[in-house]
């Protein structure tokens, strides 16, 4: 499968504790436009508004304060921003650093996805890297209470035990959090994909 | 359509937690990555069009009253896949200390003086060789408080998103022959077969006469299984 004629990939390196200025600067408060934020969505956008929330955390149950959070979704009919030069103005793609709320929290302002497929829920798919971490991590966020979660075929692939890492709660109308813990009895679920 | 790509090499990249350096220990994920096979998923889609020729002009995008300090360089490279196709389109983020070692950014704490007229982070999209190029200013070293006497090798730190969302890589690019290498645990968190992938060699024909020393960093995603792909 992987002949030797492949060129080596590039490895991994952890993005650092300084990553804010180059990749959310306008949300540190830098003065240089962002390319993408944590507000997603005006109300141009049609969908339902959602707050989607949540708390990184450390093994010790620590606040993570410099993580960046990346999500990247199909919007609200089901579809992925087509190719670059598409006049989209929401393009699914967010970045949200854990810097600015305090105590390791992202939140974005988005529109609840739709499922991509028949075959699939509704997601998120979620890119986790930090200070600390010498290789991003990618992970799901999915809708608590939806009935096509466990038939979806990466969920289907999680050990029925560890779903609920990946399960977004509502905790008010319209506002979805999802903690991602990256040790413990609860550590996330983290795919090699 | 579906065009999946290799796995991730894991014998080419750092495991996740790291004996020398410490602040992987409660960080890294413990338990074993789900396999995930036979989903594809495009790149996302940022805002292309917020990229100003200018942002890979770092020598330029932070000026206030005249050029930074420092050692002026040119950084370029082409980004590949496994298989060797540049890709062309591919966001490449970059950011990094001034030429006295010190961040813009606000926690950075390194007694070493800013440069007014220095920013640090720049941008652009790869052409239709897969090539990208950068102007800017050799970082310097700087400490950190992994362990006594720790210092960081002159590093830039590099965020890529290619055609597909596997492909995501966040890494950092080294200078050839730079003696913090050898006693730097992220740089040695990599495995040896791989760890020179991430220097950058100089070149005379990259530098130009008068103004700016040249490097090159080609960097290299996942590529699209050929195999997979028939079966498909
Ligand atoms: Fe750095």
């Amino acid at each position: 499968m992987s002949g030797s004629n492949l060129l080596g990939q590039t490895p991994s390196q952890t993005v650092g504790p300084f990553f804010a200025y180059g990749l959310t600067p306008q949300q540190y408060g830098y003065d240089w436009a962002s390319i993408a934020a944590a507000d997603m969505a005006d109300q141009a956008t049609e969908g339902e508004r959602i707050t989607f929330e949540g708390q990184v955390l450390d093994g010790a149950g620590q606040p993570v304060t410099d993580a960046l959070i990346e999500i990247w979704q199909a919007d609200g009919a089901g579809s992925y921003a087509a190719a670059p030069g598409r006049n989209t103005r929401f393009t699914g793609f967010g970045r949200c650093g854990t810097g600015v709320l305090g105590d390791g929290f992202f939140r974005f302002t988005t529109i609840k996805p739709a499922a991509p497929s028949k075959a699939e829920a509704p997601h998120l798919n979620i890119i986790v890297t930090m200070r600390g971490l010498l290789m991003h991590a990618f992970t799901r966020a999915y809708f608590e209470g939806d009935t096509r979660n466990d038939a979806d075929p990466v969920m289907a692939q999680v050990p029925p035990e560890r779903r609920a890492t990946l399960l977004a709660r509502q905790t008010a109308p319209g506002t979805w959090r999802l903690d991602i813990h990256m040790q413990g009895d609860a550590e996330t679920v983290f795919f090699d994909l | 359509m579906v065009k999946l790509l290799n796995p991730r090499d894991f014998s080419s990249h750092p495991g996740y937690i790291d004996k020398g350096y410490r602040s992987t220990a409660l960080r890294g994920p413990t338990k074993p990555l789900i396999p995930v096979r036979g989903v594809s998923l495009a790149a996302p889609v940022y805002g292309h069009d917020r990229i100003a020729p200018a942002d890979a002009d770092l020598t330029l995008n932070g000026r206030k009253d005249a050029e930074p300090l420092g050692e002026r360089i040119i950084v370029t490279g082409r980004v590949l896949d496994e298989n060797g196709r540049p890709l062309a389109g591919a966001l490449v983020e970059i950011w990094q200390a001034n030429a006295a070692g010190r961040y813009v950014h606000v926690v950075d704490q390194h007694a070493a003086p800013l440069d007014p007229n220095f920013f640090g982070g720049g941008r652009c999209v790869t052409d239709e060789q897969g090539r990208y190029r950068f102007l800017t200013i050799k970082p310097g070293a700087y400490p950190w408080g992994n362990h006594f006497n720790a210092w960081r090798p002159n590093h830039i730190h590099f965020s890529l998103f290619g055609h597909q969302f596997g492909q995501r890589l966040v890494t950092q690019m080294y200078f050839p022959g730079d003696p913090l290498l050898a006693l730097d645990p992220i740089y040695l968190g990599v495995p040896a077969k791989s760890r020179e992938r991430m220097v950058a060699h100089f070149s005379i024909d990259v530098t130009e006469e008068g103004y700016a020393l040249g490097y090159v960093f080609d960097i290299v995603l996942r590529g699209e299984n050929a195999a997979i792909w028939e079966n498909h």
